[in-house]
């Protein structure tokens, strides 16, 4: 399942949020989430591979959680996307 | 014990362990493993100590700067625990059996090119953390004993070959009690930033490194210029008096806080103080400071990957205008090149980089940067009494260019509807022979000169004061300088234009009397001689001073004119 969000922050997807992120897809062992920008897909257990996606503001983003946990998983990274004021959900 | 002569650089006594501050060769060599299960553990050893690390300095900087500061360090454990990142490394031991700081230093390096790359200027300085956290793992891998500066959690003496900006920026006040070093002068970079830290500290020791070892006990005195190691019980107890009878003397100078500087004929001189970064002013308040004579800003553009963007020198500046509340702040721009790089601009290496492309010439030059600074000085004139100055100007046309971007970008703003204040003065720094010598023409266009005594001695006399061999050419009382600085007081004062002084010499005291006497309007040093000197003003008289210098213009040399001085006043 997935869920995809268009990036407000104006400085984009920084560390803070996405230490965050990476925290909350590390709560769920038994389930994979993925980020995935411009055709490129990376784990959202890695720090670096968010940072990797080089997200900005206006960007659009798709959240993807994958395993026995993925709905919870994916509604908890929700919840960090718009509670750091990242972005907002596109529908 | 063991006791080594410096040169005073920074008032106080301090006594404390040493920490030794080297700094570790990072250098990875491209070394061919037989037991790639070996590296592999090596380098689950260097994450894990890494890791263990980084609670810690997470933890205090939790207690001690809040949560704000302690995320970078919460991001920092991601990354050592990042699956992109240790997978890679671990792949790269055993398919190509290298060492694994080897591998963790390619595959880093890949992330740090890719972070560089990037579009967003944010996203671009996350390369500076990536660089970070393998240093912190190769530290371990290479077994080098490596802490920095700002994990300095006890009460220490910091002993280094020399203090870099950077370092002098990370030192915590709190715990480090003061410094030597092996090299460096007075003027040195590490000296100045001594003496606005308000730490004792004694450099150019020249041996202080090879003798001191971490933990020992280390007596700093900064009054005398003297490093003890390992002092005997009578020593520490020595200072520890002489500690105390230094703070009665502070307290007695703090009772001329608020006063004005007047000597004993009804003189007023004005006292100023020169800062590095908006955290100083405090200290510029608390030592009874009338204005700030010479903000360096080079810091703003030290210690980071690019230049300091409109935004950030526009808050840095306001803040110190504001702080200073309408006194005057006169800011010096860019001051880069010489002995001072900036990695980030990439400039070519020079056979002699004090008479190169330094200062307001690179400004003139790369006019970008230079317009960026001018833009956000004159947005933050609002907020104070802002004066602006070039640094190292040489001819009239140099200072008419610098003038000319000034009102254009002025102008600009107007066009933009942003208000920018109208009586900013504009002055220049005379500090090469030249524009001393032409001071009188300078004077029909400037507002005001602010000499520049430790470049201007170093021009004059042909000497890199740097440079121990011919360091006794740094003569502040060569009657030389004392001539050059007698034209450029007076040809401003010809104009209806004031002169100050924010070099070395303005907060020595042989030199106060001679600049007193030669009419001086402003003095800037560091914050801490502003007490000691209004001290030494007061009991001054400018009618007897203006003799005094006169007769000093006469002598020969700079051991006559010492002589003169002590003889005449009583310090």
């Amino acid at each position: 399942m997935q869920k995809t969000f268009r990036i407000t922050d104006e400085d984009g997807i920084h560390a803070r949020p996405a230490t965050a992120l990476v925290n909350t897809a590390n709560k769920f062992k038994d389930t994979e989430s993925f980020a995935e920008a411009s055709g490129k897909k990376v784990t959202l257990k890695s720090i670096l591979g968010v940072l990797s996606l080089g997200l900005e503001q206006g960007d659009s983003l798709t959240l993807i959680s994958e395993g026995p946990s993925a709905e919870d998983a994916l509604n908890a990274l929700a919840e960090v996307m718009v509670n750091e004021g990242l972005g907002e959900l596109n529908d | 014990m063991t006791n080594i002569k410096g040169i005073a650089a920074s008032a106080g006594i301090a006594i404390a362990k040493a920490f030794i501050l080297e700094h570790p060769d990072y250098t990875v060599k491209h070394t061919q493993v037989e037991d790639a299960d070996r590296e592999a553990a090596r380098l689950d050893d260097a994450l894990s100590r890494s890791r263990a690390e980084l609670e810690d300095i997470k933890s205090r900087t939790l207690q001690e700067l809040g949560e704000k500061k302690a995320e970078i360090f919460e991001s920092h454990l991601l990354i050592l625990d990042d699956p992109e990142l240790i997978n890679p490394v671990k792949d790269k031991i055993r398919e190509e059996s290298v060492a694994a700081e080897y591998a963790l230093n390619e595959t880093a390096n890949q992330f740090i090119e890719m972070f560089q790359n990037m579009k967003s200027a944010y996203l671009q300085e996350r390369a500076a953390d990536m660089r970070d956290v393998t240093k912190r793992v190769l530290k371990h891998l290479l077994g080098l004993n490596y802490v920095s500066p700002s994990e300095i959690s006890e009460e220490v003496i910091v002993i280094a070959e020399d203090l870099t900006p950077s370092d002098t920026a990370q030192l915590n006040r709190n715990f480090v009690k003061g410094f030597t070093t092996n090299i460096g002068g007075r003027t040195s970079h590490s000296a100045i930033m001594a003496r606005s830290l308000e730490i004792p500290a004694v450099v150019g020791t020249q041996s202080i490194l090879s003798s001191a070892e971490s933990g020992d006990l280390i007596i700093v005195d900064g009054l005398e210029g003297l490093v003890f190691i390992n002092p005997d019980e009578d020593t520490v107890a020595q200072y520890r008096d002489k500690q105390e009878q230094y703070a009665k003397q502070l307290e007695e100078w703090s009772k001329l806080r608020g006063e004005p500087t007047i000597t004993q004929d009804g003189v007023h001189v004005e006292l100023a103080a020169n800062i590095g970064t908006p955290n100083d002013v405090t200290g510029v308040l608390e030592n009874g400071g009338e204005g700030v004579g010479l903000y360096r800003t080079e810091f703003l553009y030290m210690g980071r990957d690019k230049l300091p963007s409109e935004e950030v020198q526009y808050n840095a500046y306001k803040s110190v205008l504001e702080k200073m509340q309408g006194k005057p702040v006169v800011v010096r721009t860019l001051d880069i090149g010489g002995d001072k790089e900036l990695p980030y601009l990439d400039l070519p290496k020079e056979m002699n980089p004090f008479l190169g492309f330094r200062a307001v010439r690179l400004c003139l030059d790369r006019q970008d940067l230079f317009r960026t600074q001018l833009r956000a000085l004159l947005r933050a004139s609002v907020h104070g009494d802002l004066r602006i100055m070039f640094p190292m100007i040489a001819t009239l046309g140099e200072f008419r260019e610098a003038k000319g971007l000034l009102e254009d970008e002025k102008a600009k703003l107007a066009a933009e509807g942003i208000a920018v204040s109208d009586r900013i003065q504009l002055g220049i720094m005379v500090e090469i022979p030249s524009t001393a010598v032409m001071a009188d023409q300078f004077a029909k266009e400037v507002d005001f000169f602010s000499i520049g005594t430790n470049d201007l001695i170093q021009y004059t006399m042909a000497a890199d004061r740097m440079n121990e061999r011919v360091s006794y050419l740094y003569q502040p009382y060569n009657p030389a300088i004392l001539r050059l600085v007698k034209m450029v007081i007076d040809a401003a004062h010809k104009e209806g234009r004031w002169a100050g002084m924010c070099g070395e010499m303005a907060g020595d005291p042989v030199a106060i009397p001679l600049l007193l006497g030669l009419g001086l309007d402003e003095f800037s040093m560091s914050a801490t001689s502003i007490l000691p000197a209004r001290s030494q003003i007061s009991r001054l008289s400018e009618a007897q001073m203006q003799e005094l210098a006169s007769k000093a213009l006469e002598l020969r040399t700079a051991e006559e004119v010492v002589e003169l001085v002590e003889s005449t006043v009583s310090q």
